[in-house]
């Protein structure tokens, strides 16, 4: 208040102002209308730094992310994937709990996955590790995200700094394993786990080996979903997101509802590990997660929270990474170019939300007080 | 003393919408002199002394400074008139050192803090400010705070020092402090304008009183011939009949009796002492006081959200006769307990609401956990949210907007119609009416009254004493923590209230508060 007041009255000839909410139409078209602006600015940049015809650049896009049955697989994929994490995060972003810590999650999760698989691959039968495996790698999940949780809850740490130093020990964890375990000894990688008998491996149906994991994350997607806009639970994070005075004076346990939210994103992150693991690449990296811990929260963010628009906005982001990465090939682009693409158009998409939320005013009038 | 008024205002209107905050006020301060600007909550002090320090322009009216008018537009511009406002709420940066504060903002020159802490340690020693330079604001007291604010505007020159109740957060040992920081200033040729409602401490430090009253100015006296009856009365003015509809209590039972209730803040400061009371079912308890006076965290203790330091809050049960002691309860507690407790709190947007959900998610509130299901009912909430709607008339495009963008008065009739609609044996409010228009006013009373004869005890906390003295049955009053009388709502009169309510602490309890000082540093 003090600050507008400050500036007021010489140079205010332009005043910003929240509007009233927007019809769902109108919003969504200037979303397509940004979307279109920023084509039309990474044409102009194409044509200024490669020269190339952007026409054909964007053509080369789109073939690269859908053109052949193999690739729109591989597109559906890594939406799932992305998704799923994303999935994770949002309830705790929902409650105001800045969970940044995604990437060492699903690290851990991922290697509760492969540990399971390389130490009992061979003593058990499948029907009995397969369970073994999915429950293991959701506890690692849980674990390495409730130990910020419970710090933030008890002694009100920085939840964000927790969970992201949280990310680098467990990306060292999964590097010392990687070299415990490396197969040949010494070579610091672990390969292709169970090759032949594929034990603990998440069974593919039919000849589609991806359908499996993307149907489970379509399931997920659905329950929270649900889960938070329908369940007491997601009642619960939403108020204690909102107001934690308002959550306190109707008697949430706020500390109760930190933990057990981010129990849940944990356990979420740990599928994820899983459907990487044993569902997709059978070995662990300490690349596994791939950066999708932090990419899953801008998809959480773009869609505001809603588990349906996320199935679009990873969309959005995946698209355009595999498509990006085959204009790199066919027009030999450096990588980083994609990149620029890529920064342009997320960059007109967020930009457009203040246009949704807020109108300019211009006015020449003079003296106009603030109040 | 100097014949031109050091700042002259001249009929000053300010209005913020409909709300009049300042109507033709006129008042001068020479150099030389401290001037108290006396008046209730809401009387337009603040924002009146925000329009001279550049805060606010007014919207009618002159500010002659030194005789000539001035053209105060943004804080920059008064310090250019030598005018420094300290406000209640320091605008510090926490991390800086008391130094780095005064000096910040400063654009002429070059940045030279050896040169500075000379120039800033002169002024210390020339006032008298006990202040270590290099000390962190987050380190500091309260006290310490303060000073570095008043070294901050004398740094930038000023002249003319506005204090907005500068003695609010301070021990009765950091006022004798400032008190005489402020003579020194003074008998250097300041002009020093203190904005307060503490009686007391307007006859110790200043020289003339003006006091304001709903925005009014009604006068200027000189302390000399002050007294604390003479300024009460100027302070709350005569009696002004709202007709409000006051039925006899019935069936008085006891219903909720505080034992010795003491509170401390977290950094120590008693915030209430010893308070003792009983709440009856079939009345209104008003709860009067100057706001901070320690109503908010009594209200709190009650409802579960106030740690006591010690004392007793026992809630005698109507149907079971049980007797349940509330202290150490969470919220949660005392409702299973089967405390029927409505509170409607003093910020309505941030602990009774949440402002961004629907109206019926903010019924769902009280009533979200009832059912074994793991899922919400939104139903029940719905017919309630549509029944409150039209009962207590709250314009809305329907039930599903988000509380954020009603106005004030159709908040708070959801926030008073949902905790009603518990049907509480004890209802609780702070403040219902800040805000409201007359009409919703009335409302309000209503439903109070109405709630009353339901053999609800009903707690009050207000600010208007024409409202309390109308509607209460009995009125309470608080000042600084400490229950200073117990009074009936039928014969009492604003004055004895107003006296009350700005009872000198220091004379009463003068022992305790040294001791209690002790604990805090």
């Amino acid at each position: 208040m003090k600050k507008t007041a400050e500036k007021a009255p010489h140079e205010q000839f332009m005043q910003i102002s929240k509007r009233a909410a927007l019809p769902g139409w109108q919003s969504w078209l200037i979303r397509i209308a940004a979307v279109l602006a920023s084509l039309v600015v990474c044409a102009v940049i194409i044509v200024l730094f490669t020269g190339d015809n952007p026409f054909a650049i964007y053509a080369t896009m789109i073939k690269g992310a859908v053109g052949t049955s193999r690739r729109i697989w591989s597109l559906l994929q890594g939406v799932a994937m992305l998704l799923c994490v994303s999935l994770a995060v949002t309830p705790a972003f929902k409650m105001r709990f800045w969970n940044i810590g995604a990437e060492g999650q699903v690290l851990m999760g991922g290697l509760a996955t492969a540990s399971c698989m390389i130490l009992f691959g061979s003593k058990m039968p499948n029907y009995l590790l397969l369970p073994l495996v999915i429950v293991v790698s959701i506890v690692a999940g849980a674990i390495w995200a409730v130990i910020p949780a419970i710090f933030k809850a008890i002694w009100n740490t920085n939840e964000t700094l927790f969970t992201l130093m949280m990310n680098y020990i467990a990306i060292q964890i999964v590097s010392y394993f990687t070299y415990i375990w490396s197969v040949p000894k010494g070579s610091g990688k672990i390969g292709v786990i169970n090759p032949s008998t594929q034990a603990g491996w998440l069974p593919s149906i039919g000849k589609y080996s991806y359908l499996l994991n993307i149907l489970i994350v379509a399931a997920l997607t659905i329950a929270v979903y649900i889960y938070l806009r329908y369940s007491k639970h997601g009642y619960e994070i939403a108020v204690v997101g909102e107001s934690e005075n308002t959550a306190k004076y109707i008697g949430i346990n706020v500390r109760k509802v930190i933990i057990r939210t981010m129990l849940l994103s944990g356990a979420l992150c740990g599928v994820a590990g899983l459907l990487l693991v044993s569902g997709t690449d059978h070995t662990i990296t300490r690349d596994t997660a791939g950066g999708r811990g932090f990419t899953a929260i801008m998809v959480s963010w773009l869609a505001k929270f809603n588990p349906l628009y996320m199935i679009l906005t990873s969309l959005l982001l995946v698209f355009m990474q595999k498509g990006a990465i085959e204009i790199s090939t066919v027009f030999g682009l450096n990588d980083s170019f994609s990149d620029i693409i890529m920064g342009i158009i997320i960059f007109f998409i967020i930009g457009s939300e203040f246009f949704i939320n807020y109108t300019i005013r211009f006015r020449s009038r003079k003296g106009v007080e603030a109040k | 003393m100097n014949n031109t008024p050091a700042i002259e205002l001249r009929h000053i209107t300010k209005r913020f919408g409909q709300i009049v905050a300042n109507k033709n006020v006129s008042l001068t301060v020479y150099n030389h002199e401290i001037l108290s600007i006396l008046g209730e909550n809401g009387s337009g002090k603040t924002t009146l002394m925000n329009m001279i320090s550049g805060i606010y322009h007014p919207d009618e009216g002159e500010i002659l400074i030194e005789g000539k008018p001035a053209s105060i537009h943004s804080p920059k511009d008064a310090y250019r008139y030598k005018i420094g406002m300290i406000h209640q709420h320091f605008k510090l940066v926490d991390v800086f050192s008391a130094t780095e504060n005064i000096v910040l903002g400063i654009t002429e020159g070059k940045y030279d803090l050896k040169a500075a802490t000379k120039v800033i340690r002169e002024t210390c020693d020339k006032y008298g400010f006990e202040i270590d330079l290099t000390k962190k604001i987050y380190q500091m007291s309260v006290s310490e705070k303060q000073t570095v604010e008043i070294v901050k505007t004398l740094y930038r020159g000023a002249d003319i020092l506005i204090l907005d109740e500068p003695t609010a957060v301070l021990t009765p040992q950091e006022i004798r402090k400032l008190f005489a920081v402020l003579r020194r200033m003074r008998d250097d040729g300041k002009a020093i304008i203190i904005i307060t409602h503490k009686l007391n401490e307007v006859l110790e430090i200043s020289d003339r009183v003006s006091v304001l009253r709903k925005g009014e100015y009604i006068g200027t006296i000189n302390t000399s011939e002050a007294n604390e009856s003479i300024l009460t009365e100027m302070m709350v003015g005569q009696k002004i009949s709202l007709n409000i509809e006051r039925t006899d209590p019935k069936n008085v039972e006891k219903r909720l009796v505080l034992t010795n209730v003491s509170v401390n803040s977290i950094d120590g400061r008693a915030i209430l002492k010893n308070v003792n009371f009983t709440a009856y079912s079939g009345e209104i308890l008003g709860i009067a006081g100057i706001s901070g006076s320690g109503q908010k965290e009594l209200l709190e203790s009650i409802a579960g959200l106030q740690q006591l330091k010690s004392g007793s809050i026992i809630y005698y049960n109507p149907k079971t006769g049980a007797e349940e002691d509330l202290r150490d309860k969470t919220p949660l507690q005392i409702k299973n307990l089967g405390v029927r407790l409505s509170f409607v709190p003093e910020d309505r947007l941030g602990m009774g609401l949440v402002g961004s959900m629907s109206i019926i998610d903010n019924m769902m509130l009280r009533s979200y956990r009832e059912g074994k299901s793991v899922f919400v009912r939104r139903k029940e909430p719905h017919d309630l949210a549509d029944r409150i709607i039209e009962d207590l008339q709250v314009v809305t495009p329907d039930a599903q907007t988000p509380v954020r963008k009603l106005s004030g008065g159709n908040v708070q009739k959801v926030l008073v119609g949902r905790e009603i609609a518990a049907s509480p044996t004890v209802l609780m409010v702070a403040y219902p009416v800040r805000g409201l228009d007359i009409n919703s006013s009335y409302l309000i009373y209503n439903l109070l009254t109405q709630q009353k004869e339901n053999g609800v005890a009903v707690v009050f906390v207000g600010e208007d004493l024409d409202v309390l003295t109308e509607l209460c049955d009995r009125i309470l009053v608080i000042s600084g923590g400490r229950i200073t009388g117990i009074v009936d709502g039928r014969n009492t009169t604003k004055e004895e209230i107003g006296l009350l309510m700005t009872k000198a602490h220091h004379a009463s309890d003068g022992q305790g508060k040294e001791g209690h000082h002790e604990e805090n540093s």
